[in-house]
């Protein structure tokens, strides 16, 4: 099937790649663009480790068609630090031990930035239904939880909301 | 200070043990930058595909390739033909082959593999590929394979389909029952479960013109790849290099030699190109060598005074299609039940059978997950039957420290009476348990681990675990070793285990851990065995260098080296603290005649120990990890489902050398055996195709379903671990299984002989119990 040009709004910049009608976005960062911090783990929609954001929503980039991004900023895991600086999600990510493999981390990553764009404070419901797509199997979540609390507090400002779960 | 835990250890006041440290590698994984192996690119890199079995069993009367090696854009087709060499992670059983040489054996078992520019051309090529197939009858149960056969799956199975079968006897246990006051027995059906982990498998093979080869792929276990290699590819060993790129996820699904990687490294060679092979997600789950589906037949005794008399235990485990680690998994089954009670009579027929379904192999618990929830519910049952509180029964029960189990184990440290005394404690055992309103409960149970494996797979002499550790005049540590980081943190514990007798700074210290040209091997990531031996290693070769540098210090100062320690970057004279070196002085002062400092540090076997009996040597350890967990569930007896509240996880790690991972190894290990217990299955269809191959049918717990969790961190200090360290990685897997089942029972007087508990399972229980005797009011909230 012949490729056509098209451009992508990437991480704030204006992206050309060829693609095909049923190239996914998934695809083009990984393969095109050598964006690889999106992970590839099911290529099925079932794991959430390849959450990139669009147009600010958190979206499955192997699920996704290219096609229908043309329109849209695309934001990835390589956006989220200011160079060597981590974002307080990353660096609460490490320090609170959200990651193991950390295969995982940059889909739940994403999703987070999101949340904390949306919801400066949420509790711990709120993250469990923000986070329900992306999958660790290393965690048990329990980290994971405690790093998006720490992380919404310095963002905020303020101190961690108190858990209401583990 | 509970009786059993040492207090006799000389305390020190570490810089960095006993800290919580973040992995010292978690930047590459907040900022995804890895690279896992996917994310690698070699130039003129293929894409290899590989033509799997769609029939459960069959026989293969001709492959005909030449179609698929006419399409433009393939470069290499493989089969089986081109590399018979059988190969295994075991040497007791070696029963692959890189590719099916006469038979397929289970939908999914790799038959060609082709490298490709690009996968449309690859996946085009394997459609060009004609297999004819003669299918045979697929034998897809226990039963089926217990029966005689004259055409077994294997040649080399005697009678039936039979892998291994494991007969062991402590002491006349009939006699023992016949003297108990109760015995309790049970059957209990454990479906298969499996890894899951979110990275698929993925290989890089690169075979180059000075007939060298080097392999990039997600394993757990490096050397035995190497080894493997060696075989199929009738190379010598140190003309193949393994690198292990960052690892998403393991858990024991990582821990075989693999198909794949063979066909990626004979691709490669025989095009000369770097091939890259990526699984799909459904060909994760096609492959498996997650745990065995079980079948366990258990009865345990108790005399008139509480205590335990004997233990006959039967487990029918059902293996797939390849031996992998079965032989393992089929002692494991067996012998990881003899702690932490005493148990003074024992005896175990264990059976593992080959079937046409993906192979088991090792996964988090191996071996010692099933065995353990039919012993923990016997004991409760017991518990019941005598009268007696379960937890205090249990408290009755247990082994004491520095013992010798019936069975040959020496048991070192043991902190499990600790542990059930901080979980009654802790979850108001005392004035809760059977006390609550019915549909809620509490449930305890126990777990008992190995720590590491005290004798090796392969029969050699060379040390389980080196390490090397190098000092140049830039202050820079470099440590290489070949325990796999697959996420547990193994890389963070080694730098810890170095830094702490140099008294220097973590972020001084550079872990290499990943590559067999350059690190001195190690064993790899499986049977919990890093912390113990890769530490020992570590620390080592770490005081080797201390040494070194105390000496330097000693000849600036002119005072005795034995009055210096080495903390905060310095040699301190402690006699007089006012005399100091700095770690740059003392190091460059080391380095003046014989420049960069290197050590080496070693585990060796462990001291000899254990019986002389067949099968003597399977779960001996040089020490072992104890647990006891007690779980509160609420279960809604309307429509079955079990949620379960809150879990207190006692855990005895030794000594917890960073106090973040441990934590993050139980929740780990609580979220998988929950998996388990209340939802993960692995069923096959008829026809021998697995019903649920994705994420989403198979049903791992999210964020929602996980309890509240509160860790408890029992340190024994192990008297040969690295530190007092014993293992945390598995053993906190065990307890959370029973302790759930038990709750349950506590909650609506349900026993559940088989997992996972799901709701359908919950209310025919319900049914069967209410058409027998009338169902229990429920009680207003």
């Amino acid at each position: 099937m012949p490729k056509r040009l098209i451009t992508l709004d990437v991480n704030g910049a204006p992206r050309e790649v060829a693609v095909r009608p049923h190239d996914v976005l998934l695809d083009v960062l990984r393969e095109n663009l050598n964006l690889i911090g999106t992970k590839r783990g099911c290529d099925m929609g079932t794991c959430g480790c390849c959450t990139v954001l669009k147009d600010g929503r958190p979206t499955l980039s192997c699920l996704t068609l290219v096609l229908d991004c043309t329109e849209s900023r695309i934001e990835t895991i390589e956006s989220v630090a200011r160079g060597t600086d981590l974002d307080p999600i990353q660096k609460h990510w490490g320090s609170e031990g959200g990651s193991q493999c950390g295969f995982c981390t940059p889909g739940f990553v994403m999703t987070t930035r999101a949340l904390l764009r949306h919801n400066p404070s949420p509790n711990d419901d709120e993250i469990c239904s923000a986070i329900a797509g992306n999958i660790c199997r290393c965690t048990g979540y329990v980290k994971i939880l405690a790093a998006i609390r720490a992380a919404a507090a310095e963002i905020r400002g303020t101190a961690p909301v108190e858990p209401t779960r583990g | 200070m509970a009786d059993d835990v040492r207090d006799d250890a000389p305390r020190r006041d570490y810089q960095v043990i006993g800290r919580r440290i973040p992995l010292i590698d978690s930047w590459r994984k907040v900022t995804g930058q890895g690279p896992y192996t996917d994310d690698l690119k070699l130039p003129g890199m293929l894409v290899g595909k590989i033509l799997r079995s769609p029939h459960p069993h069959a026989r293969i009367l001709a492959i005909d390739t030449s179609a698929a090696r006419r399409l433009p854009g393939v470069h290499a087709v493989v089969t089986g033909a081109e590399a018979p060499a059988k190969f295994g992670v075991l040497p007791v059983s070696q029963d692959e082959t890189a590719m099916a040489v006469d038979k397929v054996r289970y939908i999914g078992d790799c038959v060609a593999g082709v490298a490709a520019d690009d996968e449309e051309t690859a996946l085009a090529a394997l459609r060009l590929i004609r297999v004819d197939y003669q299918p045979l009858h697929p034998i897809l149960s226990i039963d089926d394979a217990l029966q005689p056969t004259t055409d077994p799956i294997h040649r080399h199975s005697k009678k039936a389909n039979i892998h291994k079968q494991v007969d062991q006897e402590f002491g006349d246990v009939d006699e023992a029952f016949r003297a108990s006051a109760f015995v309790e027995r049970e059957r209990f059906e454990f479906i298969g479960v499996t890894h899951a982990m979110t990275e698929p498998h993925a290989v890089i093979a690169h075979y180059t013109a000075d007939g060298r080869l080097t392999i990039w792929s997600a394993q757990q276990v490096p050397h035995y790849l190497h080894r493997a290699l060696a075989d199929v590819m009738q190379m010598e060993m140190h003309r193949i290099r393994v690198i292990r790129p960052m690892v998403g996820g393991a858990f024991g699904g990582k821990s075989d030699p693999f198909p794949h990687e063979m066909i990626a490294a004979l691709l490669s060679r025989g095009c000369g190109r770097p091939v890259k092979i990526l699984f799909d997600r459904e060909e994760v789950f096609l492959t498996n060598h997650g745990r065995h589906p079980t079948r366990t037949e258990m009865a345990l005794g108790v005399d008139a005074d509480g205590k335990l008399t004997g233990l006959d235990l039967d487990a029918k485990i059902d293996g797939g299609a390849w031996g992998s680690f079965g032989v393992v998994t089929t002692y494991y089954n067996g012998v990881l039940s003899m702690g932490p009670y005493r148990i003074p009579r024992f005896r175990y027929h264990g059976t593992r059978v080959y079937t046409n379904k993906a192979p088991c192999g090792a996964m988090r618990g191996h071996g010692a997950v099933n065995s353990r929830f039919a012993m923990e519910t016997l004991v409760d049952r017991l518990a019941e039957k005598a009268r007696l509180d379960p937890l205090q029964f249990r408290l009755d029960n247990l082994l004491p420290a520095h013992t010798t189990t019936v069975n040959g184990f020496r048991i070192t440290s043991n902190g499990t009476r600790e542990c059930l005394e901080k979980v009654r404690e802790r979850s108001r055992w005392d004035e809760q348990h059977g006390k609550l309103p019915y549909g809620e409960g509490l449930g305890v149970a126990c777990g008992f681990y190995i720590s590491g494996s005290a004798h090796r797979i392969h029969r050699n002499r060379f040390p389980h675990s080196t390490v090397h550790v190098k000092i140049d005049m830039d202050g820079g540590i470099t440590v290489h070793n070949l325990a796999a980081e697959i996420g547990q943190g193994s890389d963070t514990m080694l730098a810890q285990c170095v830094a702490e007798p140099l008294g220097v700074k973590l972020d001084r210290v550079h872990v290499y851990a990943r590559n067999t040209d350059t690190a001195p091997f190690d064993l790899g990531s499986y049977s919990s065995r890093v912390t113990f031996m890769a530490g020992n290693a570590a620390l080592r070769a770490g005081e080797v260098i201390a040494a070194k540098l105390v000496q330097a210090a000693a000849r600036l100062t002119g005072r005795p080296a034995e009055g210096f320690v080495l903390r905060d970057e310095q040699a301190i004279y402690a006699p007089d603290p006012t005399v100091v070196v700095s770690y740059m002085d003392a190091l460059h002062e080391a380095m003046a005649e014989n420049g960069a400092l290197v050590a080496k540090g070693i585990y060796q076997q462990p001291p000899p120990m254990g019986g002389n009996f067949k099968g003597a040597a399977a779960g001996l350890a040089p020490s072992y990890s104890f647990q006891a967990y007690v779980a509160r569930v609420e279960v809604d007896a309307e429509t079955g489902f079990v949620r379960v509240a809150k879990v207190w996880a006692a855990h005895d790690c030794g000594r917890a050398l960073n106090p973040l991972a441990v934590e993050g190894q139980i929740e780990g290990c609580i979220h998988m055996g929950l998996g388990q217990a209340l939802v993960e299955e692995f069923p096959y269809v008829r026809g021998g195709y697995i019903l649920n191959a994705n994420l989403l049918d198979y049903r791992t717990l999210t964020a929602r379903q996980m309890p509240e969790v509160e860790v408890i961190l029992v340190e024994s200090n192990d008297p040969e671990g690295p530190f007092g360290a014993k293992e945390c990685g598995e053993g906190p897997l065990l307890p959370i299984l029973p302790a759930v089942a038990n709750a349950v029972y506590d909650a609506i007087g349900i026993r559940m002989t088989s997992l996972p508990m799901t709701p359908d399972k919950i209310l025919s229980a319900l049914e069967r119990r209410a058409a027998g005797r009338p169902r229990p009011v429920l009680q207003p909230a």
